[in-house]
């Protein structure tokens, strides 16, 4: 049996009533939609609580999803970029190719579990639409989903994947047609049909408690890592890592790390967030490095905007990582000097994509290449005996042609 | 410093409540429209801020912030939406009618709430409404903006319990929102309203006034028999390009509002 989904909120402080960790986070939505985050908070600390819901929920992460996924050590990748040890998480392999499902298993099962019988979400490089389609399908939910139109040309087979699935494809064109479009597009559509609609949101954002949902449903991660790492008897850790998009593989692989922070010498929790075309530029979607805070989709955080508080639109070459804000926790988290963020280019995440597919035989998603771009810097700042944990939150078949066309496999 | 927007109010009839885009066509064409809407009858205006990300509206309040946006050299937000409202308050003296400003948080926090909350005062704009700031949120707004009324927005989802607290922190008035969704023109307007405006009128001892999907003058003329105010947006801002067409129908409204026809 894999582990209970955990109550960890006794060691850590945050969110407060209103879904405030700090300053960040909270509740800033129309009115229309406060009564339905009210009644899903309560259903949700319900079922924290209820031993049969976590029971419900373990027995589906262990038979479909697959879990506990392996931590497996990569040797070849980890000569190649001079660290000692690096393990990966293997996130990309859960049923549909990602993390993902973690969440939609848990948040469908509430929905189940509130009387909803149709569920929305939104989407960007797919895997998320893909995991909400998948576990509607499996728990005879009608299932919607949003996606930007640039999104479902980047991303074609996961569309062609949510039609299997029997979910409906909404596709989006208003703004740069990606992520964040797609989120605007769900809360609005949620707005107009909250009363028989439940919302699953695919990432750390949005309005409470959607953030401490998905942190709690993705801590599976973390909590089987250091279970994992503590069956191989590693007592030294210096640096766990995890991509970055609204921020749910990566804070469901630290938060565990953040509240038992004396296991393993305490490593550094590094985020590596999409720099696009460069920091330099505005194809980028750093918002940690670029942003300030402000509020969209409900919550406030690290915020790519310009001077009159118009959030910006998002540049990355990875369909999951182009927004322009960050998950509420990761910004308390970045204040609290717990975690670092560090930018990724197109170019550096491409590059560690082709390295890994050449040293290990594994095929990452374009958004997990920007967590293993981090290994060579850390490889300088850490030494050559370091061991690093990396969380591969995805495969990357849908990304195949991104880099096809990006010139990797050429020769 | 304004009145605030009770003024609206105290005519003895239901108040037509009239939106339009600030910026939109472009800046001197949205003074226009502000004087057009005085010219038609309206009893208070809703200056709306063009955002990037209006969560809460439909096509047409979009289309008109995004054009006001790209239209203006240099853009066009918060900043200068007040800037205009200053204008035109000024320019109207005394026949000015109450104003409020419709905008997304996020301008209000770029801008400071302490440093925006003296800009609205100094303009002599009555108040504000802010679609993404619900009452449990507002608290760090509320404290500092004294003199400013801060609309909050009831809907056909709110329970009892919250119908109170929307009751009792608005100021101005209270924004009944008519049915689940965004902003709109639709051609029925809910079988329940006037159930909804009931629940909602006793629930506070303010002025009610009803928005979202009103959008001819026989709707309107329906809606004031249960509300005391009506808010019309979209089908107006969609007439705002032309300052003739846009007091026209500014008219039409106000007169079925006023149960003048
Ligand atoms: C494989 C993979 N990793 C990471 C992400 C980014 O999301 P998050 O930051 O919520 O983990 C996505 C999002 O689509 C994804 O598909």
């Amino acid at each position: 049996m894999s582990k209970m989904f955990p109550r960890l909120d006794e060691v850590y402080t945050g969110p407060d009533e209103n879904g405030f960790f700090g300053p960040y986070g909270g509740r800033f939505v129309p009115e229309t939609v406060m009564p339905a985050l009210l009644e899903l908070t309560a259903a949700f600390e319900d079922a924290s609580d209820d031993p049969s819901f976590q029971e419900d929920l373990s027995d589906l992460w262990v038979d479909y999803v697959g879990r506990p996924t392996p931590l497996y050590q990569a040797r070849r990748l980890a000569e190649a970029v001079g660290l000692g040890t690096v393990f990966l998480k293997r996130e990309d392999l859960c049923h549909t190719g990602a993390h993902k499902i973690n969440n939609t298993l848990g948040q469908c099962l509430l929905a189940k579990r509130m009387g909803k019988k149709r569920v929305i979400a939104e989407t960007g490089a797919g895997q998320h639409g893909v995991a909400t389609a998948t576990t509607a399908a499996l728990m005879g939910l009608e299932c919607a989903v949003f996606m930007g139109v640039e999104d479902i040309r980047r991303q074609s087979l996961n569309v062609y994947k949510m039609k299997l699935l029997g979910a409906q494809v909404i596709p989006v064109d208003e703004g740069s047609g990606t992520l964040a479009d797609a989120v605007t597009a769900a809360l609005r559509h949620w707005v107009e049909r909250v009363e028989d609609t439940f919302y699953v949101l695919g990432s750390a954002v949005g309005p409470h408690p959607y953030p401490v949902m998905v942190r709690d449903f993705q801590s599976v991660i973390g909590l089987e890592t250091i279970d994992q790492l503590q069956g191989r008897g590693i007592e030294k850790v210096d640096a766990v890592v995890a991509c970055v998009g609204g921020g749910s593989n990566a804070i469901g692989t630290f938060y565990p790390f953040v509240l038992a922070a004396d296991l393993f010498g305490s490593p550094e929790l590094v985020g590596a967030e999409a720099a696009g075309k460069g920091i330099d530029t505005d194809q980028t979607g750093a918002s940690m490095t670029l942003g300030t805070p402000g509020v969209m989709h409900g919550f406030y955080s690290y915020l790519l905007q310009d001077d009159a508080g118009n959030p910006l639109e998002a540049y990355s070459i990875s369909a999951g990582l182009d927004y322009p804000g960050i998950g509420p926790e990761h910004a308390f988290l970045k204040d609290e000097g717990k975690v670092s963020y560090e930018p990724v280019t197109d170019d550096e995440a491409l590059e560690a994509f082709d390295l890994l597919c050449r040293t290990e035989g594994i095929i990452p998603a374009i958004e997990s290449s920007h967590a293993l771009a981090l290994l060579p810097r850390l490889a300088k700042r850490l030494g050559p005996d370091a061991t690093v944990v990396v969380t591969l939150s995805g495969r990357g078949d849908k990304d195949i042609d991104i880099v096809r066309e990006a010139g990797l496999g050429s020769e | 410093m304004s009145d605030g927007l009770r003024g609206a109010f105290i005519h003895g009839r239901p108040a037509l409540v009239a939106y339009v885009m600030a910026g939109y066509p472009d800046r001197a064409g949205s003074l226009d429209a502000l004087r057009a809407l005085v010219d038609g009858g309206a009893d208070l205006i809703e200056l709306g801020v063009p955002y990037a990300d209006p969560l809460a509206d439909g096509p047409v309040i979009r289309e008109a912030a995004d054009v006001a946006r790209s239209a203006n050299p240099g853009g066009f937000g918060l900043a200068e939406t007040i800037d205009l409202a200053a204008e035109f308050l000024a320019e109207m003296g005394e026949g000015a009618p109450p104003l409020a400003l419709m905008t997304y948080l996020n301008p209000l926090m770029r801008m400071g709430l302490p440093r925006v909350a003296e800009a609205i005062r100094s303009a002599g704009i009555g108040g504000v409404i802010v679609p993404d700031l619900p009452p449990d949120m507002a608290p760090m707004w509320l404290t500092v903006s004294s003199g400013i009324d801060t609309v909050f927005l009831a809907a056909p989802t709110s329970t009892p319990e919250r119908l109170s607290k929307v009751g009792e922190m608005s100021r101005g008035f209270v924004y009944c929102v008519s049915t689940t969704g965004v902003t709109g023109e639709r051609t029925e307007l809910p079988n329940e309203l006037a159930t909804l405006v009931g629940r909602v009128k006793a629930s506070t001892t303010l002025p009610v006034a009803v928005g979202f999907g009103v959008s001819t003058p026989e709707q309107a003329a329906i809606v004031a028999r249960s509300a005391d105010g009506v808010v019309v947006g979209s089908a107006l801002v969609r007439r705002q390009h032309d300052a003739g067409e846009l007091r026209a129908l500014c008219r039409e409204l106000a007169d079925a509002v006023h149960g003048v026809v």
